[in-house]
């Protein structure tokens, strides 16, 4: 029994299990001190619905061996060139989410390839110099959201007429179209269906992807990027592949999290996208060159899980500030932890 | 008395036994040449000598060392240095940034006091530079060779690098015993010519040197005697005059042919010519291969030996594109391209690294995705196709399939085909290899140090499962080894490599003298 438990463990991983242990104790705390606890699942829900694909975008770098892509406010970036310019041009409503899709894609492209190009070049330091890339191309965009000429007059602030608003209302464009599209209400609980879809097609679509001979290819430059060269593999373009992969699932999941949240946020707001996501994967179980689907759906439910769920139910407990002080405590000392336990690989 | 007295040193890694019975004498001021093979058990004795963390981690040795009559047992290499052994390792290590004083002196600067220094403590004492100068420039003189204290490392050439450690270990006022592991091998004749009289001066001023070479001109040389080892045990301890190089060639090669199970060979003269290197130049780091010319028959399989750095290892690795190479190879009238592993591998051939754990294996991935990648992804084998090939799927269970048959086929022990490549032993890992150069049905095949890093009975296993591959199926195979007697007893020719080149091709019913003359022929 006790070696059972002791394998059991080691294959959950000690880190998901104190987590997933927290995550049950606040569900069962939350009715006790009073929170609302139907709104506080449809809020899970929710958040899991926005970021899981900001977490799926981890994944094919992870596998060609890139690491964690620390990178993706550059994909987050040309997500926010789609939108803004879907606005500009004047659609609305559902199509307006459409065209923010099909605009952001280019961005996604050239960036990620240019980004891609660049990792080529530093083999080794993949997620340091992941981060910088992420960090400039946000301070670049904090100027170009100024300079850009962009005229709607919802965009941009109100007395200079030109210069992009740091928040932008989504009401009347593409707010909540993905999560209002078969919404499923089951008493006070509410399913958003449509963003629910979006995830499972696009994470069956990349399990589909690491099941082909590409995908395949892709997982093995990761593994030892020797072994693959010596089996014929183009090392490069494989990895330029993930990267692009990964910006434009970055792209696609800041257009699904916008719908959620109902606003684009400009300027500084990318910046602080990333670690989350990282977090996420982590959580999920993931390591730095090994991470699945079911890391994803799992982290990102365990984490969004715990950062709607602390302060809500911590603000019940203590009646004082010191609700904000623990969450951050509790959600960033999970992530460390989870950092500092996370299996170790193989070289 | 003896300065250094050995005796019965036994060493085993594991149950595999590395040393037998070695017994040694050393004299104060004698300079005693050890020759023998790779994997001979020289560095393991010399790593025993002086205390090095392998010896002690993988179990300690048997036996007695005895430093002037009195019994030591090191424990670190600094208590090794501290009775007055030192050594000079085949790699170097200096700190590329310092001159050649600072590296010769680092840790055992003269110092001046200073007033921080007086209040914070001997850490914080000034380096006094005179006296390190005057202490370099002796070292250096006392090494009869001229180099300059003040250039920076990286600067230098190879042999000035070499002769900076020997100052260093020189530059040590207790060393008794100075041990050199092939220091010669980088060096121009020239420099080797120079440290050479720098050994009998040091010897004359009653330094002991222990000195490992595979020029064995060298040896006679310069030492006084020699000691050849062979498969862990000493064969011969005898004075130099009173030997030549013809004797200590065949006693490092040969073994008693009891030993030797010569199977069938086949020279077959006629036979078409697969594969023809001309002009082959390869940059492989330590192996590096200047200008062969080779021809390798159909159907045969011919083995590549010589000795270690000699360039053996950078004829596959530079034909199948792992390093920077160039020449002409043709292989059945077609040209290859060069540098490029994807079109060796399109022309059917098929490759074994010698580097099993960086090359050869996924280690984190299963047995199925070892054995069946590289045919997965050259010759779309174990796909399905749909959409009219648009989407190449994985098809698991064909994967599964031929997995299980090479397990089978070639006896790898594993609990199933999906256990991870880095679980298994080195053994049963050199048949995952095999299976995956099997698996691409190859028309010509590179074996590198199949057998290297693994236990007898393994050994024995993976020749057989290459010979009977030849056989079987008429595969040609080239197969690289530093084992003499294993190409022996597995290949049809064996072309010796020295020096970057050719050196010359025999039938493997070849005496084993005969092949050691060669392996050295070049070796200057």
């Amino acid at each position: 029994m006790k070696a059972k438990l002791a394998s059991f463990v080691a294959s959950f991983g000690l880190p998901r299990l104190i987590i997933t242990g927290f995550l049950l104790a606040l569900f069962i705390l939350a009715p006790i001190v009073g929170v609302d606890l139907p709104m506080q699942i449809t809020n899970v829900i929710n958040r899991f619905s926005w970021n899981a694909i900001l977490v799926l975008a981890m994944v094919p770098m992870v596998h060609s061996g890139c690491g964690l892509n620390f990178g993706l406010p550059l994909g987050i970036i040309s997500g926010l060139l789609g939108a803004t310019l879907s606005l500009e041009f004047g659609f609305t409503g559902p199509m307006s989410f459409v065209m923010a899709v099909v605009i952001s894609t280019p961005f996604a492209l050239v960036l990620g390839m240019g980004y891609g190009a660049l990792l080529n070049r530093i083999k080794g330091g993949e997620m340091m110099i992941a981060t910088y890339v992420g960090f400039s191309s946000v301070s670049f965009m904090c100027m170009m959201w100024l300079l850009l000429p962009y005229h709607k007059a919802d965009m941009v602030w109100g007395l200079a007429g030109k210069g992009l608003r740091t928040t932008i209302s989504l009401e009347g464009y593409y707010d909540k179209v993905l999560s209002n599209f078969l919404q499923i209400n089951i008493g006070k609980i509410s399913i958003p269906t449509g963003a629910l879809l979006l995830f499972a097609l696009l994470a069956v679509a990349m399990w589909a992807f690491l099941h082909t001979k590409t995908g395949t290819a892709m997982t093995a430059v990761g593994s030892n990027p020797t072994f693959a060269k010596a089996a014929g593999i183009k090392v490069d373009k494989i990895r330029m592949l993930s990267v692009v992969m990964s910006t434009w699932l970055a792209a696609i999941g800041i257009l699904v999290y916008e719908q959620g949240f109902g606003f684009i946020q400009l300027y500084m707001a990318p910046f602080y996208m990333a670690l989350p996501a990282v977090s996420a994967i982590l959580i999920g179980g993931a390591s730095v060159n090994k991470a699945t689907i079911v890391n994803v759906i799992l982290g990102t439910l365990l984490f969004q899980g715990i950062v709607t769920m602390t302060p809500t139910v911590m603000n019940s407990v203590i009646h004082t500030d010191m609700s904000e002080v623990i969450r951050v405590i509790a959600s960033n000392g999970m992530i460390l932890y989870a950092l500092t336990r996370r299996s170790e690989v193989s070289r | 008395m003896s300065l250094l007295e050995m005796k019965n040193i036994r060493k085993d890694f594991f149950g595999n036994q590395v040393l037998t019975d070695i017994n040694l004498t050393l004299e104060e001021g004698e300079v005693l040449g050890l020759v023998g093979e790779n994997g001979a058990g020289k560095s393991t004795l010399m790593k025993i000598l002086f205390g090095m963390d392998v010896i002690r981690d993988t179990g300690g040795y048997e036996g007695d060392i005895l430093l002037n009559g009195q019994k030591v047992d090191f424990k670190t290499p600094f208590e090794a240095l501290a009775a007055g052994i030192g050594m000079v390792h085949q790699e170097f290590s200096l700190i590329p940034g310092f001159t050649a004083t600072e590296n010769i002196l680092l840790n055992r600067e003269p110092r001046k006091k200073s007033v921080i220094s007086e209040v914070f403590g001997e850490r914080l004492d000034v380096l006094n530079r005179k006296e390190m100068t005057r202490k370099s420039e002796e070292a250096i003189r006392k090494m009869g060779v001229h180099i300059d204290g003040d250039m920076v490392i990286h600067d230098m050439p190879v042999g000035h690098k070499q002769f900076t450690e020997i100052a260093r270990e020189l530059s040590k006022d207790q060393l008794k015993l100075l041990i050199l592991d092939e220091p010669t091998a980088v060096l121009t004749e020239k420099e080797a010519e120079a440290l050479l009289a720098s050994i009998r001066g040091m010897a004359a001023q009653g330094i002991a040197v222990i000195f490992i070479t595979h020029r064995l001109q060298e040896i006679l040389d310069v030492c006084d005697k020699v000691v050849i080892m062979r498969d862990g045990c000493v064969v011969k301890d005898v004075p130099s005059g009173e030997t030549d190089i013809p004797e200590i060639t065949r006693l490092m090669v040969g073994r008693q042919m009891s030993s030797v199970l010569q199977t069938e060979i086949r020279d077959n003269p006629d036979a078409p010519i697969a594969m023809s290197i001309r002009k082959l130049w390869v940059d492989m780091p330590g192996e590096t291969v200047r200008n062969v010319n080779l021809d390798v028959r159909e159907g045969e399989i011919l083995g590549i030996g010589g000795l270690a750095g000699q360039g053996k290892l950078g004829i596959p690795n530079g034909i199948m594109g792992l390093y920077d190479a160039g020449g002409e190879v043709t292989l059945r009238g077609e040209k290859i391209p060069l540098n490029s592993p994807r079109e060796c591998l399109n022309a059917s051939m098929a490759f074994v690294s010698e580097d099993r754990r960086g090359v050869g294996l996924l280690l984190d991935e299963t047995l199925e995705w070892n054995i069946a990648f590289p045919a997965m992804q050259i010759q779309n084998k174990f796909l399905k196709n749909y959409l009219g090939g648009l989407i190449k799927w994985r098809d698991e269970k064909a994967i599964r399939e031929i997995t299980q048959w090479y397990i089978d086929e070639l006896a790898i022990k594993c609990t199933s085909s999906r256990q991870k490549a880095k679980e298994l032993s080195g053994g049963n890992q050199q048949k995952v290899c095999l299976a995956k150069a099997f698996a691409l049905e190859p028309g010509f095949l590179f074996v590198s140090e199949p057998t290297r890093g693994i236990d007898v009975g393994a050994k024995s296993l993976v020749l057989n499962a290459l010979k009977r591959f030849n056989r079987k199926s008429g595969v040609t195979i080239v197969m690289i080894s530093s084992e003499l007697e294993e190409l022996r007893q597995t290949c049809d020719r064996i072309a010796i490599v020295s020096g970057g080149r050719v050196a010359g091709i025999l039938p493997a019913s070849e005496s084993a003298e005969q092949f050691g003359l060669l392996m050295i022929s070049q070796v200057k």
